[in-house]
């Protein structure tokens, strides 16, 4: 771990200012990725801004009708507010799947939406991984891929978003809040927060420098059966192979989200006119332009199956 | 001269079973939930001030380092010393290592140890390790075990833990067998590459005194680590202490020294001070050992009502060039009947991290593969599973039908498993049961690991106020052996298990047979019984008793009419005795192995498949238990770490840079709490006279023994597909699963 220097701002727009102004300046909330991250070499911020005393973490209505969920409200909190299970049941869906108890106790909203990938070559220093050192090229291309993406990935990058949550935002139409440097808020679609690596993989999202999430909010209510399901190798503490997030009508019809496919929750709303017919209606859509690999190329069949089981739930 | 263990155990203390025979809570159970049980690296009463040590690993597989700039890394903060592979010729290996552990500038493997850097506080160390820059000459290596599997070589082995023998073994004429017989099975299988994934990491304080030097560690083994490292440092072995009472789980990564000893001894020689070193997480995959991947064929020729008639059992696995072949076959030999026989082991030589010893080496992969062949056999046959073992029982060493086990219960388990387990309700129609989202499925297979016994010595001291104390350098790696040691003193001298103190693990003390290939447990409470034998004369000596006929109870000494507190013995002054236990010839001239059957249910999700265990058994046949309580805690771990060999663990090996990718807990999975049902277990009731005076049999590997093709042989049940390749994951089952509902 490379030191760093330390400081508590007071409101979020000096935080914001903080990060900003600093070189190499990271926030940090709940820290269950950054720092293990800073242990690995991986992530080696000079200034580290705390935002924990920032007051952003109470979830309190919105006039739309939905619910505004601060940054700092911890995944434990959020899983098992009684608004979140009644009407955003797939949310606290995916958030009970993902970590553990202790974990979720610490993580926080924004931190979740911002863990980097779990791709095994991003975690070895001694290997090329363009996400960590841009330019030094993709092991896992050629390497390790059972776990990575099958879409929208490049020649550059096919590490995939390895949260839960995020996956439930998607299919709910989140919008993330954020606050810049000089103290201007901007509301940025979740569908648009996190990117495809392209040829820039180093970068996951379309944060600005020094941007801040002071909250993600939530529409109101979409009805329907809200399910999460999450597929992984082990019962429990293991990122998904694939997952499905979905809010579905006894008919069929709804949304739905996937997680575990790509480098961002994965969604296309074209494809949803045909949850009804089934789910390869939908998934021959959704992944039409897939480029799997040798290694993960089940996923595509997993997803499938797995979007069948949620059609199979809903309709139950 | 040790105790010759030589004939039959007759009656002896022991087999009055007050304490020994016990379920009883473990000894040390209070100091691990207290957090006080002092570890390696949390030795913080005996080396003040100690200074951290951070290990850098090589960033290539194999070639030379040419280069190691510590400059940068000096001038950091804390930083106190550094010593890199290129300072240091190339050390001599351990008892058991394989690969060279530090010094000289060859690369044998990714992340072989390069540098040990030293500073005030372990993080000051990590970020100065950091900044070290390596300049390597990478060389190609071999690393894709089936393809070097075409130029494998028949090669003999040995597990180190008993488990070996010729790299082609035959009986009869198998060949002419098999081509004769009416129904054959011929498949090949692989089984992955695992790591122990111990809960503590190697770890190692080191302190000198003079040309002394100490070692707080984490080591399954003292005698071997003892010598070893008085090998590696080049030091007389009187130079050397090692002490390891404690031991956060070891399964066989910690049978022999690792970098961690040697890297903590050198890093404090040249800091001048007390060093601490642990391997990190990450390094401990590629830096230590591992169970090697094997490829497995297996072929069967039988009668038509089951009796097997030819069986061959060949195994292929890679190594370093001094590494040994996985001993896959070993339990082919002997578990089956069958007059025509072939086992062989091949070795292909692989430039990846040395595999090595891990919690039945030989028989955990080699039962995987065998029990699935006998689930195929038996549903060729039209045979019941659990009928057609038991068809093919076997109360003689089929090598040598002149040898009998000294005692083989096999059956005994497979009919009480199969009763308990409600086997007789099973469909044995594949994919026909489901329950809800489940597609449900049974499977059984047998359990086999030889019982080993090792020459073992303990001391036993008498205190003025009637305390046992027990010293022997046994370690117990989370087993319970301070339990069974305690439980046999107090049943040797007649006192309470209270009134005993059990002190393991450290060199001083009298050379034990250690942990490993299960012969800990038998081995060393022999050696205790061995020096309470001692104590007793001793006690009768001073209270002027014979001692053959006199008896110890509840803390007195009896004979005809007269008593004396045992205490008053030692009244004068403390009694010391001493003595070692050493076996002849008994497991030569009959087979000693414990047996046992797995039943397990499965679901498997029929849109997902993914396998989720429901439902364990294990019944055991492992000779007098003597701890009933620790021994079902061995069992169920066992049972545990099977079922995480069947269905997910699996080191992961990058064949094109030549390392396992997936090098930390949340790559290599292993099952947590959600993925274990309920587990029973069930000791059948027995004693062998053959095998120690304690007439107990290891028990802490046959657990994980079978348990592996059970789930297979399950999933199977459940589903109609035979998966071949563990671990059996979703992906594997997914293009074969019947259409979703």
């Amino acid at each position: 771990m490379r030191s760093f220097t330390y400081e508590r701002p007071g409101t979020p727009a000096e935080a914001a200012a903080a990060v900003a102004r600093t070189p190499e300046a990271k926030f940090i909330a709940g820290g269950t990725n950054l720092l293990d991250l800073m242990k690995l070499q991986i992530e080696t911020p000079a200034h580290l801004v705390d935002v924990n005393g920032l007051k952003l973490d109470t979830i309190e209505p919105t006039p739309e009708g939905g619910l505004r969920v601060g940054a700092l409200v911890r995944n434990t909190d959020l899983a098992a507010d009684p608004r979140v299970r009644k009407d955003y049941a797939v949310l606290s869906r995916a958030l009970l799947a993902g970590a553990s108890g202790q974990l979720r106790n610490r993580a926080t909203t924004a931190g979740n939406l911002l863990q980097r990938t779990r791709c095994p070559y991003f975690y070895d220093t001694a290997q090329p991984c363009n996400k960590r050192r841009p330019g030094s090229g993709c092991a896992a291309l050629d390497g390790i891929s059972r776990t990575l993406a099958v879409i929208g990935s490049s020649e550059a990058c096919i590490a995939t978003h390895p949260g839960d949550m995020a996956v439930a935002m998607r299919v709910l139409d989140a919008t993330v809040e954020t606050i810049d440097a000089k103290g201007a808020a901007r509301s940025i679609p979740i569908a648009e927060f996190h990117r495809l690596p392209g040829d820039r993989p180093e970068v996951d999202t379309t944060l600005q420098a020094g941007e801040l999430i002071t909250a993600v909010t939530l529409p109101k209510p979409v009805a329907g059966t809200h399910i999460y399901r999450k597929v992984r190798d082990r019962a429990s503490y293991a990122y998904a192979l694939v997952s499905v997030a979905a809010i579905l009508g006894k008919d069929g019809s709804g949304r739905v989200a996937f997680g575990g496919v790509a480098h961002k929750p994965w969604r296309v709303e074209a494809a949803e006119a045909d949850l009804p017919r089934g789910a390869k209606a939908v998934t021959d859509t959704v992944f039409a332009d897939a480029k799997p690999t040798h290694h993960n190329a089940y996923k595509l069949k997993l997803a499938e199956r797995t979007l069948g089981a949620a059609l199979t739930q809903a309709r139950a | 001269m040790p105790m010759k263990f030589d004939t039959p155990a007759g009656q002896n203390p022991i087999d009055q079973l007050k304490v020994v025979g016990r379920p009883t809570d473990r000894i040390d159970g209070k100091y691990k939930t207290t957090g006080t049980a002092p570890y390696a690296y949390e030795r913080h009463d005996v080396a003040p001030n100690p200074a951290y040590g951070y290990v850098l690993g090589a960033g290539i597989a194999k070639g030379r380092v040419r280069a190691i700039h510590v400059e940068e890394a000096r001038r950091a903060p804390g930083f106190l010393t550094v010593v890199t592979t290129l300072d240091t010729p190339r050390l001599e290996r351990g008892k058991m290592n394989a690969a060279y552990l530090f010094g000289g500038d060859e690369i044998q493997h990714y992340h072989q140890a390069i540098a040990v850097v030293v500073a005030e506080t372990f993080e000051q160390a990590r970020a100065a390790a950091y900044l070290i820059k390596v300049d390597y000459a990478p060389e190609a290596g071999r690393f894709d075990l089936a393809a070097e599997a075409k130029v494998a070589q028949p090669v003999p082995g040995d597990s180190g833990e008993g488990s070996g023998g010729d790299g082609v073994e035959r009986v009869g004429d198998f060949e002419a067998a098999f081509a004769q017989a009416p129904i054959t099975l011929d498949q090949t299988y692989t089984t992955a590459d695992e790591s122990h994934a111990m809960m503590e990491p190697h770890a190692t304080i080191a302190a000198w005194e003079g040309d002394r030097v100490t070692l707080w560690t984490s080591n399954q083994m003292i005698a071997w680590g003892h010598g070893s490292m008085a090998k590696i440092l080049g030091i007389p072995k009187e130079n050397v202490r090692l002490d390891s009472p404690y031991v956060g789980g070891g399964f066989g990564g910690k049978l022999f020294v690792r970098a961690d000893a040697v890297l903590a001894a050198l890093a404090a020689r040249a800091a001048g001070r007390p060093v601490k070193v642990a391997l990190t997480r990450p390094l401990i995959a590629n830096n230590t050992t591992h169970r090697p991947a094997t490829i497995q064929r297996v072929r069967i020729g039988a009668t038509p009502d089951g009796r097997i008639t030819a069986i061959a059992h060949e195994s292929t696995s890679g190594n370093l060039p001094d590494g040994d072949p996985e001993t896959a076959v070993n339990q082919t030999k002997l578990l089956y009947a069958g007059a025509n026989r072939l086992t062989a082991m091949k070795l292909a030589h692989l430039d990846l991290p040395e595999g090595n010893a891990m919690r039945a080496p030989g028989e955990a992969p080699g039962l995987m593969v065998l029990e699935v062949a006998m689930d195929e056999m038996a549903e060729k046959l039209g045979l019941d599973p659990v009928e057609f073992r038991i068809r093919n029982d076997t109360q003689v060493d089929p090598n040598k039908p002149g040898r009998r086990f000294s005692h083989r219960d096999l059956v005994g388990c497979l009919r009480l498993g199969a009763e308990r387990f409600g086997w007789a309700k099973r469909n044995p129609k594949p994919g026909q049961v489901r329950d809800g989202q489940w597609l449900v499925g049974h499977g059984m297979a047998a359990a086999f690991r030889n019982n080993l016994v090792v020459k073992s010595g303990a001391r036993v001291r008498l205190g003025r106020d009637g305390v046992v104390t027990v010293e022997t350098d046994m370690t117990d790696i989370g087993t319970g052996s301070y339990t069974i040691i305690a439980q046999t003193a107090a049943e040797m001298m007649g006192v309470p298990l209270e009134r005993v103190v059990a002190r393991l693990g450290d060199s001083r003390f009298p050379v034990s047979a250690g942990s490993g290939g299960q012969f800990g447990g038998n081995s060393s409470t022999a050696g205790v019984y061995a020096a309470c034998v001692r104590l007793r004369e001793a006690v009768a000596q001073r209270l002027g008793f014979n001692a053959n006929d006199a008896q110890f109870v509840d803390g007195q000494v009896r004979s005809g009419n007269r008593t004396v507190p045992l205490a008053q013995a030692a009244s004068d002054g403390e009694l010391v005795a001493e003595d070692a236990i050493e076996f002849g010839k008994l497991s030569q001239e009959q087979q000693q192995s414990t047996f046992g059957a797995h039943f397990v249910e499965v679901g498997v999700d029929a849109d997902t498949a993914e396998v989720r265990v429901r439902r364990m058994l294990a019944v055991c046949a492992a000779g007098r238990i003597l701890n009933p309580k620790s021994a079902r805690s061995q069992v169920i771990g066992g049972m545990t770490m099977g079922t995480g060999a069947a269905l997910m663990e699996e080191l992961a090996v990058d064949t094109k840079r030549g390392f396992f990718v997936n090098h930390d807990l949340a790559g290599y999975e292993v099952p947590v709490h959600a993925d274990i049902p309920h587990q029973e277990v069930i000791f059948l009731d027995e004693a062998d006279p053959m095998s120690s005076p304690m007439k107990a049999k290891g028990v802490g590997e046959l657990g994980i023994c079978g348990v592996g093709a059970a789930v297979a042989n399950a999933v199977y049940n459940a589903t109609g597909i035979r998966v071949r390749d563990y671990p059996i994951t979703l992906d594997k089952l997914l293009d074969r699963m019947p259409e979703a509902a």
